[in-house]
């Protein structure tokens, strides 16, 4: 009867046989089901524009370097407020075309940040712009390619009228006498990353963290509030834009050290921009607020690393200031 | 004998399954002690155990060359004795010489046992002849000198199937060594072809299409008329499957660097028309092997081709599946990839090269596998439990959780497959160490057998949900992929191709050169694992500790910098194989077509029977 090793007919028929019944329980039904899933009420199709930018995302291949997926463990509370569910992927990881399939987007490395809420974290033109170009404008320490071929290089007298200009610093252009204008390309591929938000969850979220076992947030000891880490907290929501070193990048992000606003003794001004972004000096790019982003004690933290950081000198903010000021914004908003 | 081990296996596996395997949701681990989390701690042990065979293998080879020295010791002493020679007096020597006089002039007829015929080699069994034998620059190997009756069609596609894969070896880590580069220097180039996102995929698919599957195929033809006594069923096909599979990579290759990709899914970067000239080639190949097969001069069907046949029907259904687009919207292609590229490895890779091994170590060793039974036990669980375990490379992600346990449980269960495997390997080269030091094919037997377990298990040991942690989305597990397709899957196919085509070209490489390629490329392949090994677990540290994303980047240079100089020897290693491949099939165009060939003598044919026999009887 099993006379495998004699019967070659029945040695492949039974290994293929096999073979494809383990298929469909571990791959195809599985796969099926989870097809299924669909959008959450708060999700927004992609407009014609961003889905451009996906198809760019997609032949540059920049899922080698980035994933998107927030794991539900809480190391990955970083990249985003909640662990990913599969109807965040409702609208992205549709088939292509008839040549291409829907978009491993998930990804299996993280050489580079999580992609999942970069639309939150970091919401400028000006800054995917110019780390497109070359990253290390932006950021000195990164590998990541730049994507000279999605811009182009024009003579001043050129320039039209609706071309999107990106202030460049001088040394990172070859040829000194043309500027660098943002293809189409370049500007659907922002407006795709800039689309890249975690949905609001309806109701209470079903899914969350796996809590840490570690460091049980060090809660108030004797009165005293401990603020978070503020360096780090610098580092991972307002470095990119004005340096670690607080320089800024002149034509893009104002310089933090030796600013008259945060050096003032008064922080309300400095708060409420970290709140509700800024938009005032036209030679400078637009900085979008934090106020869904951070809390009273993540703000205070980082005012107080930018008050007595790089030569800076002023008193440090508490976490009561900042709760007035937030309430003082949110009557405005009314 | 067998029984107890396979029970020992068994209960090892059961001790460590309820500790991790079943454990529920773990909440961030305490970092302070990782280093002594199972998972690290049988990482570490099986590195160890690959340290300690390379340094195994060099003192072998170190104390033949200290046999050597030991030779010239004895010179001396005659020196010694010839000194003393001096100090006698002169009766002494007188009664000495006149003792030897006599002994000297007595005279055989020199033609005692022979004839008075002048000495002549006319078979060439005399091969090596050396001028300084106590002073050779590396210690001689065995010369193959068996030449195998092989049809000259047969001869000529293994001859390009390999041909074809060295080119795409060299290509293929050309362009992985540029990759590598562009982590020190991200700024070598801004072309849009060359840009690391489009590049990396044709490194993936130009050593796992262009490299691996063609050898694996050329040898595999090798095999699959060799254990069935008889032709190949179709030479045509086997020329129209390299036509295809050739093509296919080589267009895939232009348009994956021109940025037209299939959606960026491991190993699936192929648009589907570029992949089913792949399948159509494989499809071919599939039905030439089994014919054979189906026409085989035996009753049995050798172990190898189980595997073969299995590889080959396995990847089909594989790919088809991979490609087929109604389940694949949403997460449905999550699903799809982690089976697609889990099983690209595990039942094409690994599945064609076991069977491979299966053929080829016996035969170098010149004796049968150790047993045949556990190569059928390897072979049912291989399919069980492999099939199974895609989605450990989506744990913790939105899959469902059921999913991911299954694909643990079972990456657990795949020590079973690998530990027979490794033990019939291993009981067949037992009594046969000694062979190690005087061949060249033997060493990249070994590593790849000790990679397979250490590879494989530490495969295992990284599914679980506490190694996740520290090391998923890191660079650790670019070092586990090249440990197994590199270390595994590359080093055995290096000790086949060395194992047969001196034996169907009668040419054999130069030893050093190919000594210098084992060499660099283990080192190589060491400082590349190691050090992304190190970086990557302290990449994955520094996430856990929250530190911010750019500090991982800063961290990992130095880590990138021995990658690269890792990569640069193996990729140097690699053409030195490819001058190696040159030197043993450039007389094969002059091979005369002399009738023999076709028909070999009758004493020929009852030997490969009786060789063919041998093979397949084990206990």
């Amino acid at each position: 009867m099993l006379d495998f090793h004699k019967n070659h007919k029945l040695l492949v028929g039974t290994a293929l046989f096999g073979f494809l019944v383990l298929s469909i329980l571990v791959a195809l039904i599985p796969a099926f089901q989870i097809q299924k899933t669909q959008p959450l009420p708060t999700m927004e199709a992609f407009s014609e524009e961003e889905l451009k930018g996906l198809r760019i995302y997609v032949e540059e291949n920049c899922m080698s370097c980035h994933t998107q997926q927030v794991r539900n463990i809480e190391m990955d509370n970083t990249w985003g407020n909640r662990p990913s569910i599969p109807s965040d992927y409702y609208y992205s990881k549709q088939r292509q075309d008839v040549w291409r399939q829907s978009p491993s987007l998930l990804g299996s490395e993280r050489t580079g940040p999580d992609l999942t809420d970069v639309g939150k974290r970091q919401p400028g033109m000006e800054w995917h712009l110019l780390h497109l170009y070359n990253p290390r404008i932006v950021v000195k320490e990164s590998i990541m390619p730049s994507y000279p071929w999605l811009f182009e290089l024009k003579e001043e007298s050129k320039i039209k009228e609706s071309d999107y200009l990106v202030p460049v610093p001088r040394k990172f252009i070859n040829s000194s006498n043309k500027k660098v204008v943002a293809s189409q390309k370049a500007l659907d591929l922002v407006s795709y990353l800039q689309s890249l938000k975690q949905a609001e969850m309806p109701k209470n979220p079903a899914v969350s963290f796996i809590p840490s076992s570690k460091e049980n947030k060090p809660t108030a000891n004797a009165g005293e509030a401990v603020l978070p880490d503020g360096q780090k907290l610098y580092m991972n929501n307002c470095a990119a834009c004005h340096q670690a070193d607080g320089s800024g990048l002149p034509g893009a992000f104002p310089a933090l050290a030796g600013s008259a606003i945060i050096n003032d003794e008064n922080p309300e001004t400095l708060i409420r921009i970290i709140m509700e972004g800024y938009d005032a000096r036209p030679e400078y790019g637009v900085m979008s607020g934090f106020e869904e982003i951070l809390s009273d004690e993540e703000i205070a933290a980082i005012a107080n690393h930018e008050r007595s950081s790089w030569g800076n000198n002023a008193v440090a903010v508490t976490p009561d200031k900042v709760k007035q000021i937030r309430v003082f914004v949110k009557s405005l908003q009314q | 004998m067998k029984n107890i081990k396979f029970y020992i296996g068994l209960l090892f596996l059961i001790t460590i399954f309820p500790k991790e395997v079943w454990a529920q949701p773990t909440p961030n681990p305490d970092t302070a002690n990782w280093m002594t989390s199972p998972g690290i701690v049988g990482t570490i042990l099986l590195i160890v155990i690959v340290l300690v065979i390379a340094i195994f293998i060099l003192t072998v080879k170190a104390s033949g060359y200290f046999a050597q020295l030991q030779k010239s010791g004895e010179r001396s002493k005659k020196n010694e004795f010839n000194e003393r020679l001096l100090e006698m007096d002169e009766a002494e020597i007188g009664t000495i010489l006149e003792k030897r006089r006599k002994a000297v002039s007595y005279q055989l007829t020199s033609s005692e046992l022979g004839s008075d015929l002048e000495v002549e080699d006319s078979r060439g069994i005399i091969a090596g002849v050396t001028h300084e034998p106590n002073n050779p620059l590396v210690d001689e190997k065995k010369k193959s000198p068996i030449t195998l009756d092989t049809p000259l069609p047969l001869k000529k596609i293994i001859t390009w199937y390999i041909g074809a894969s060295v080119f795409w070896l060299v290509f293929g880590t050309l362009i992985g060594q540029y990759l590598g580069m562009k982590f020190v220097w991200p700024e070598m180039d801004s072309i849009s072809w060359l840009s690391f996102g489009r590049l990396r995929p044709v490194h993936t698919n130009a050593v796992f299409w262009g490299w691996a599957s063609l050898t694996m195929i050329g040898l595999g033809h090798f095999v699959i008329t060799r254990t069935s006594n008889n032709t190949l069923y179709s030479y045509k096909l086997a020329w129209w499957a390299w036509w295809l599979m050739n093509a296919s990579v080589a267009i895939g290759t232009l348009f994956l660097m021109s940025g037209i990709n299939n959606g960026g899914g491991e190993y699936r970067e192929y648009i589907w028309p570029v992949a089913l000239l792949f399948a159509i080639g494989m499809v071919i190949t599939f039905y030439n092997f089994y014919q054979t097969v189906a026409h085989r001069k035996i009753e049995e069907i050798y172990i190898s081709n189980w595997y073969l046949l299995g590889g080959l029907g396995w990847t089909i259904i594989l790919v088809v599946i991979g490609y087929l687009p109604m389940y694949q919207d949403g997460l449905g292609e999550t699903v799809i990839q982690g089976y697609y590229m889990h099983q690209g490895v595990g039942m094409w890779f690994m599945t064609f090269t076991l069977g491979l091994i299966y053929y080829y170590l016996p035969s170098s060793l010149n004796k049968p596998i150790y047993s045949y039974s556990l190569g059928v036990l390897a072979f049912w669980t291989q399919m069980l439990f492999y099939t199974l375990i895609g989605t450990h490379h989506f744990v913790f992600s939105p899959l469902p959780w059921w999913l991911q346990t299954v694909a643990i449980v079972f990456s657990a269960g795949m020590l079973i497959p690998v530990v027979a495997g490794t033990t019939n390997f291993l009981m067949t080269m037992r009594g046969s160490w000694n062979e190690i030091t005087k061949s060249y094919v033997l060493p990249f037997f070994l590593v790849g057998v000790v990679f397979y377990f250490v590879g494989s298990a530490q495969g295992s040991l990284q599914a679980f949900r506490f190694t996740n942690f520290i090391w998923h989305f890191t660079d650790f597990n670019v070092a586990h992929s090249h440990m197994t397709m590199y270390g595994i899957i590359t080093f055995m196919l290096w000790a086949c191709v060395y194992a047969i085509l001196p034996k169907i070209t009668g040419r054999e490489p130069r030893q050093i050169f190919v000594g210098m390629h084992f060499w660099m490329a283990f080192i190589g392949l060491f400082a590349y694992m190691v050090s992304l090994m190190v970086g990557g677990s302290m990449k994955g540290l520094s996430w856990i500790e929250g530190e911010p994303f750019i500090q991982s980047v800063i961290l990992m240079q130095p880590f990138w910098l021995w990658r690269a100089i890792g990569g640069t020897l193996m990729f140097i290693s690699h053409l030195l194989f490819a001058y190696n491949f040159y030197d043993m099939t450039r007389g094969l165009k002059k091979i005369p077509k002399s009738p023999d060939q076709k028909n070999p003598a009758p004493a020929d044919a009852g030997r490969n029977r009786l060789r063919t026999k041998n093979e397949i009887t084990t206990n």
